[in-house]
């Protein structure tokens, strides 16, 4: 007999703080056999997660599962007994979680997490242990895997932290997995590696998997059915390529439009090729910052600094966007500019006028003229102050607005991000993303700024969501003409909106160039990694990206390089040991002011996105 | 995605809170009108009888002294409570302005700001007050200000904490890039969003100080006599436990009765403040 889950009729219901319950789980039927891949997809509240999680017959403090049964091999996880489930769960069905960093125990090496499972069920004895920990490590293509499982969480990567965390849930060979978007927290370079591992593993143990996301394009590579689910109901449930040709429901059309129409229809008017400008709004020359104090007791060496001499400047109304992983120093950037970081060395320039490395001591005019957008809507605005006041305290600091003037100058701003001007008075914990995402945006546009620094504005926000706020940031350009840095790491967006890419790489810059120039060939070789490592909608897609890569391994876990040296030497395609290790790379103008830092020859450069 | 008005509200009271906050009110009842409901006035010789025993001679009976013992609480209650609230809101002032201003300036300051604190809690509380009523004599103002000044560096430890995970949204960096000055960064933006735990542990801080002055009075260093209050009164009439006088007990329990009362709020509070968090990631 095949081996099956099955969720059939599954309702589970939430508790409002008033201590009410209602249903946020609508009856839902899933069914997975062994070998298959089903992925839940749709927007955050659609009750991916609550699902995934029901899969284990687990229900989140504050819900319960109401109705419904899941059958593992005939048994009704929901009837039996809670210490017969406790048997069956992480043996027959585990759970991988969003966030590795929050999910491994940083006081217990990895090995050892990894083995707990086995030890807990009474699988195979301690040598075992050991060697089924190597066999999985090494099916998940984690290097060293002996030296690893000694190692603590803080001191492997992200992207290995989570394949950690597939091995901890593979341990005892379970026949089932549900993976809760497992690569969402994870750079796009990195996350092909971890979809690849993950597609790998479960191919080669036969396991069945519920994949959780909210990514068509991931889900698009790993799974074999998809369901669409929207508010707790399955709007479709089909085979992969059938819901990416040809989808039968709107809301299906609605998410496979979000993600493909970016380029071309939207509302940013590019400029074309930039007319030689006098003046810079914004110029960094030379910047070098680092985020530890230095002291005579510890002087700070090169090791600690974030950014390696950025030479940056922001022409009036255009858009720059920058680009890189986490860590290469984009936000860095936005801070130096704002001041809330100040530059150990180099220069921040307004219109030609030095700005203090402390926001203290720069004037209110330079601080209204420079404004900043956050990534994440829940912690941007202050959850004790009314909308009125989020929008408001910048129109009485700068402007002295107070009152009636205040009020309506607010309500003004409210409607052009376009929404209704009671949410004045409302408080942010009820709003959504969305909405505060919004409101932070009417903040910062209230002051007549000339520049807005937008650090991933869009990234928490789902596709939907996301859209539509980009299509104001492009209304509000047109209609304001300010310039914007646009801090992001989806390429596809940065490709619709800005005029010029600024790509990053461990704090220096790789290329810098106008948008056409940067993204055709010749590519800078972290250029060419970057772009082809973004999931496009088509299945099939990882693995023809994985072929065209070249077969010899690059180990990212190699020595550092000196920091006087091209930081991308350990992963580069085109390294060669004569030529890269004379300094660091210079820069060369490959004319219209796109320069690429680079020590390999012209035509070395990949001329094709795949070829790295 | 809307959510009610609800979490402004505040969250509904469980039985503890419910209880924890009844015996609270009758404290602050008994400090309000206390003296206006006592028989006698707190001072008064009733009887000849010293340590009478519960209904003779006056309803709780008489102390160490043949005063009536009821009068004497309901007058205690104002310099026990009262003290002790005066005196934690000295340590909280002092305290919160420390620990926001450490959290805030960051730098020397919070350098200078925090080895000052562990020098001050590096003190025995008791034995500072010790010191500090033997060099300057004990009146009420010094005994407020020494019980007050024990609780700050304690309070400025948890409020730079507490400012410092503030400062880690968002929020409180856009303002300070907007400019905001310090006061105005820490009224606006730190200080709403601290006043919940720092009032779970203003609750705290207050059943210490009740036990701390309570305790001086016992040794006889706190309030003197022949002012009422009820950590005196315990010492005073301990010698009537002998007896199987009630007169030392009475205002043993009226103490410990205020510090569970407040004790069951507090925890209630701890609780919402745990909770609070996921519920509003959640929406």
């Amino acid at each position: 007999m095949s081996k099956k889950l099955s969720i059939k009729g599954l309702v589970v219901e939430a508790q409002k703080p008033s201590g009410e319950w209602f249903t946020i789980v609508h009856g839902v039927d899933v069914e997975v056999k062994a070998g298959e891949v089903v992925a839940l997809i749709g927007e955050s509240g659609a009750g991916k997660t609550t699902i995934g999680l029901g899969a284990l017959a687990y229900s989140r403090p504050g819900t319960r599962i109401v109705g419904g049964s899941v059958n593992l091999d005939d048994v009704d996880l929901l009837s039996i007994g809670k210490n017969q489930r406790r048997k069956i769960r992480g043996k027959k069905i585990a759970y991988v979680a969003q966030s590795a960093s929050a999910a491994l125990n940083p006081a217990i090496k990895l090995g050892k997490q990894v083995k707990e499972s086995l030890k807990v069920h009474e699988i195979l004895n301690p040598n075992g242990w050991d060697k089924r920990v190597m066999e999985l490590f090494g099916l998940l293509d984690l290097p060293g895997p002996e030296e690893l499982a000694d190692r603590y969480p803080h001191q492997v990567s992200g992207g290995q932290q989570q394949r950690v965390m597939t091995a901890m849930a593979m341990a005892c060979l379970p026949d089932f997995i549900v993976f809760d978007e497992p690569t969402t927290a994870l750079d796009v370079t990195t996350q092909v590696e971890v979809l690849k591992a993950i597609k790998d593993v479960i191919r080669k143990k036969g396991t069945g998997a519920i994949y959780v996301s909210h990514d068509l394009s991931v889900v698009a590579q790993v799974a074999d059915r998809i369901i669409v689910l929207y508010d707790g109901k399955v709007v479709e449930n089909s085979r992969t390529e059938d819901i990416l040709e040809s989808p039968k429901e709107e809301y299906t059309k609605a998410l496979l439009n979000a993600v493909r129409s970016v380029p071309e229809d939207s509302s940013f008017v590019k400029k074309d090729i930039l007319p030689p400008k006098n003046e810079p709004l914004i110029e960094l020359k030379n910047i070098y910052a680092s985020y530890k104090r230095s002291s005579w007791l510890k002087p700070l060496t090169e090791n600690h600094h974030i950014l390696h001499g950025i030479n940056l400047s922001v022409y009036p109304g255009e858009v720059v966007a920058l680009v890189g992983e986490s860590g290469s120093g984009k936000s860095t950037i936005a801070r130096v500019m704002t001041g809330l970081l100040s530059q150990l060395s180099g220069e921040v320039l307004y219109e030609g006028t030095p700005l203090s490395p402390k926001v203290k001591k720069r004037s209110l005019e330079h601080l209204r003229l420079v404004q900043m957008v956050c990534q994440s809507p829940d912690t941007t605005l202050n959850p004790r102050q009314p909308v009125l006041e989020a929008i408001g305290r910048p129109l009485e600091l700068y402007f002295g607005l107070s009152g009636q003037k205040k009020h309506e100058r607010v309500k003004e701003l409210l409607s052009m991000v376009e929404l209704p001007s009671d949410y004045a008075y409302r408080y942010p914990p009820e709003l959504s993303g969305g909405e505060k995402q919004r409101v932070s945006l009417a903040r910062a546009f209230g002051v007549n700024p000339s520049i807005i620094l937008c650090d991933e504005v869009l990234s928490a926000l789902d596709t939907i969501v996301a859209t539509s706020v980009l299509d104001l940031l492009g209304d509000l350009k047109k209609k304001l003409d300010v310039a914007y840095l646009f801090i992001s790491h989806d390429l596809a967006t940065v490709a619709s909106v800005a005029d010029r890419v600024v790509v990053l790489y461990s704090g220096r810059i790789c290329e810098d160039g106008p948008i056409e120039k940067v993204f055709s060939p010749p590519y800078h070789p972290y250029t060419a990694l970057l772009m082809s490592s973004v999931p496009e909608l088509k299945h099939g897609w990882l693995e023809q990206i994985l072929d065209s890569r070249s077969t010899e391994k690059k180990d990212d876990t190699g020595p550092i390089p000196e920091r006087s040296m091209c930081a991308f030497q350990p992963r580069c395609p085109v390294y060669d040991k004569t030529r890269c290790e004379k300094g660091l790379p210079p820069g060369r103008n490959l004319g219209d002011n796109h320069v690429i830092y680079c020590h390999a020859e012209l035509d070395r450069l990949p001329y094709s996105r795949s070829f790295v | 995605m809307k959510q009610s008005k609800k979490h402004r509200a505040g969250p509904a009271l469980d039985m503890t809170a419910k209880i924890g906050i009844l015996i609270l009110a009758l404290n602050l009842f008994v400090v309000l009108f206390g003296p206006m409901l006592a028989p006698f006035p707190p001072n008064a010789l009733m009887s000849d009888e010293i340590f009478s025993s519960i209904g003779t001679g006056g309803l709780l009976g008489t102390d160490v002294l043949g005063r009536d013992l009821l009068s004497r609480m309901l007058y205690g209650a104002r310099t026990t409570i009262g003290l002790a609230f005066i005196a934690t809101l000295i340590g909280f002032i002092i305290g919160i302005v420390m620990g926001f201003s450490a959290a805030e300036m960051g730098g020397w300051a919070d350098d200078l700001i925090s080895r000052v604190v562990d020098v001050m809690i590096s003190f025995p509380p008791m034995l500072l007050a010790l010191v500090v009523i033997a060099g300057l004599g004990s009146s009420i103002t010094i005994l407020v200000c020494t019980v007050g000044i024990t609780h700050a560096p304690r309070v400025a430890r948890i409020s730079r904490a507490i400012a410092m995970e503030i400062a880690l949204n968002n929020f409180v960096e856009v303002s300070r890039a907007r400019g905001e000055s310090l006061f105005s960064v820490l009224r606006r933006e730190i200080w709403p969003n601290s006043i919940r735990p720092l009032a779970a542990e203003f609750g705290l801080r207050f059943t210490y100080s009740v036990l701390f002055l309570s305790g001086l009075s016992f040794l006889g260093l706190g309030i003197q006599p022949p002012r009422a209050d009820w950590g005196m009164m315990v010492k005073e009439n301990l010698a009537g436990l002998h007896y199987g006088s009630w007169a030392a007990l009475m205002p043993a329990l009226a103490i410990s009765l205020i510090t569970v009362g407040i004790n069951l709020i507090v925890d209630w509070m701890g609780a919402q403040t745990g909770k609070q968090i996921p519920e509003e990631m959640k929406k």
